[in-house]
């Protein structure tokens, strides 16, 4: 046997379809199940190391890799965009491992795994969307440690959190969260949805979709099934609101109902443009 | 302006890779052999093992080799291979007193029952760049090793086994015994880490742990920020026996050996309640790694006080840090576009300006 047969197993050895072993898939698909059974709810499971660093998507691939068949098409987006770096990586990645169809249509699309971004064509109840997560928990903002964040879960104890919003208005007239906005699920759990904006937090609530959410680092796995309520933090006399894209509209398309990316002229300009580009240029087509 | 934030970002990713791959072979200077790098950057393989949490030196080698020199990466790399492979069957429990010694030494007494054993290390070398080996002449590493291997080796003198020192001084009752508590070791490659965390997840993590990150906690403790005073009972570096049960016999096996370094640390009694003895902390990690098992046994220590009062007594604070895959992976992640977050924390901004406007 050759060395380099031997280091990579044995001639012939094949990486696992969809490269996680089988056990893994299990361990992931059990921690699936636990969270759609609890809305919002962290569920710690044994989160392995993918061939991407820890930060760079690991939760959601390994959601997707455990969920996906080789009838699915997948769809990849960072930051609503299919060719950004992360989203092209992972896609190569996924083609490489599960040689599955992939798209930048979001109605085409059985599965599709995102950083930062809920896509504006509203999704239906045969599809799935998958969140990258880098903080699961919304209570980090006000207590770093996780055995006192369990607890104030555990006990629905949000008194520090609405305090802290609370203080933002008082110092500034406004909270200062602006993505990561902390959210009621099912009336119990409040959750970090992770660094979506503002703008996609109400695509959350009573949708058709069951919506993943995978902190591959933090080793927790968290969900929103289907007609859940997902309720952003807000007072009576202070409501939650999105960004404001008031007068703005998309330069290439001309959408004026999508969340816009702001480009930076060399001259101070700013144009803009739709942070998701594939409805961008279905609008164009 | 054209549309050049949207697209294009495939050719010019595979175009980076590329360049990576060029300028991390060399121009003119033939590969790095997996003999060179196991044989001349031990220490590095050793550290990388660990960290990577796989004791395959080969594979080691590799990583370095593909990730430039650049330990964290490389660790990754490993680790990712890891997460490939099938679990086979799990080591049986093993005494490191049966440990095939490559070097032990004792600070705390002047001899102790085996000798000191200085072994292969830099501690006693002068730091001098050292010109004259820049050639490494083959003659030069024969002198050296002629002058180790002259008629020296006594295999009589070699003693079969090491007692551990902190045995000794636990059979006279002088430190404490540590109770785990735990029927089954805590596995965090299979489940994520709860706190408080049990002592055998405390050990794997820190096993697996960054040597740096490791260092600059227990460092932390050592110089001032704790209560720790430690000594150390015993430092080994050795290979100790991969014992597995043979599924179909029932027989105990010998698949291999692992080369492994150990620290017992020692420290000041401190319970006014109990008994007085002194406390005891554990380090053992893949390969030789010294740095990284001192520190590892004076956390293991730190992590037992009764009370936290300092960052390395917090086993919260400690082992949801020192993973360096975790801690490299997130810090690099920074580098990912965050062009919708920074827009919506820019309309946060322009909000509270407004008001603060409206209000002087």
């Amino acid at each position: 046997m050759l060395a380099g047969e031997w280091l990579s197993g044995g001639a012939g050895r094949k990486t696992t379809w969809g490269f996680l072993d089988d056990g893994a898939k299990k361990d992931v698909r059990r921690a699936l199940l636990k969270a759609v059974a609890i809305p919002g709810y962290q569920v710690p499971y044994g989160s392995r190391e993918m061939p991407l660093a820890r930060g760079w998507g690991t939760g959601g691939i390994q959601i997707t890799l455990s969920l996906l068949s080789p009838e699915d098409v997948v769809k990849v987006i960072d930051q609503g965009c299919d060719g950004s770096v992360n989203a092209v990586n992972i896609k190569k990645f996924y083609e490489r491992v599960g040689g599955v169809e992939t798209t930048t249509d979001t109605r085409e699309a059985t599965l599709i795994q995102t950083r930062h971004r809920i896509p504006e064509e509203r999704m239906d109840a045969g599809q799935i969307l998958v969140l990258q997560v880098p903080y699961p928990e919304a209570l980090r903002e006000v207590e770093p440690s996780e055995a006192n964040t369990r607890r104030m879960h555990a006990e629905a104890d949000y008194a520090r959190m609405w305090l802290h919003l609370y203080e933002d208005v008082v110092h500034y007239g406004e909270i200062r969260l602006a993505y990561r906005y902390p959210c009621t699920v099912n009336g119990r759990h409040v959750m970090d949805p992770s660094p979506i904006p503002r703008w996609d937090v109400p695509k959350l609530h009573m949708a058709d979709t069951l919506f993943l959410f995978g902190a591959g680092r933090e080793h927790r796995i968290y969900a929103v099934p289907p007609h859940t309520r997902v309720e952003p933090l807000e007072f009576e006399d202070h409501k939650f609101r999105v960004e404001d894209f008031h007068g703005k509209s998309c330069s290439r398309c001309g959408a004026t109902d999508t969340f816009l990316d702001e480009i930076l002229g060399p001259d101070g300009t700013r144009t803009f443009y739709c942070s998701d580009t594939g409805y961008c240029d279905k609008r164009r087509r | 302006m054209g549309y050049v934030a949207v697209q294009g970002g495939r050719e010019a990713i595979e175009r980076a890779c590329d360049l990576y791959e060029s300028s991390r072979s060399g121009r003119n200077s033939s590969p790095l052999g997996l003999d060179q790098i196991r044989e001349q950057l031990p220490l590095a393989v050793d550290r990388v093992m660990g960290e990577g949490g796989l004791y395959a030196p080969d594979h080691a080698a590799l990583s370095l080799r593909q990730a430039a020199g650049d330990t964290f990466e490389a660790s990754l790399l490993l680790r990712a291979h890891r997460a490939t492979l099938p679990r086979l069957a799990e080591s049986l429990d093993c005494s490191s007193s049966s440990m095939r010694m490559v070097r032990r030494i004792s600070s705390a007494f002047k001899d102790v029952p085996g000798g000191q054993v200085l072994g292969p290390t830099s501690d006693y070398t002068l730091r001098l760049l050292d010109f004259e080996i820049l050639e490494d002449p083959l003659a030069r590493r024969q002198l050296i090793r002629d002058r180790l291997f002259d008629g020296r080796i006594d295999e009589e003198e070699v003693p079969d086994e090491f007692p551990r020192v902190v045995e000794l001084l636990r059979a006279e009752g002088l430190v404490e015994d540590v109770e785990t508590g735990e029927d089954e070791p805590f596995d965090i490659t299979r489940r994520s880490l709860v706190y408080p965390a049990p002592r055998s997840a405390r050990l794997q993590a820190m096993a697996r742990g960054e040597t740096g990150g490791m260092l600059f906690l227990a460092y932390s403790s050592m110089r001032g920020y704790g209560h720790i005073h430690p000594t150390l009972a015993e430092l080994r570096v050795g290979y100790v026996p991969l014992l597995v049960r043979n599924p179909l016999t029932g027989e105990d096996v010998v698949a291999g050996e692992v080369l492994a370094t150990e620290a017992d640390v020692v420290s000041r009694f401190s319970d006014p309640e109990g008994q007085p003895r002194f406390h005891v902390g554990y380090g053992m990690c893949f390969g030789q790694n010294e740095v990284k098992a001192i520190s590892m046994g004076v956390l293991d220590r730190c992590m037992r006080a009764a009370t936290p009062s300092s960052p390395a007594e917090d086993q919260e604070f400690v082992l949801s840090h020192i993973d360096g895959i975790e801690s490299m992976g997130f810090s690099n992640h920074w580098k990912l576009p965050h062009y919708v977050d920074f827009l919506s924390d820019l309309d946060r901004l322009r909000k509270a300006q407004e008001v603060d406007r409206a209000r002087r």
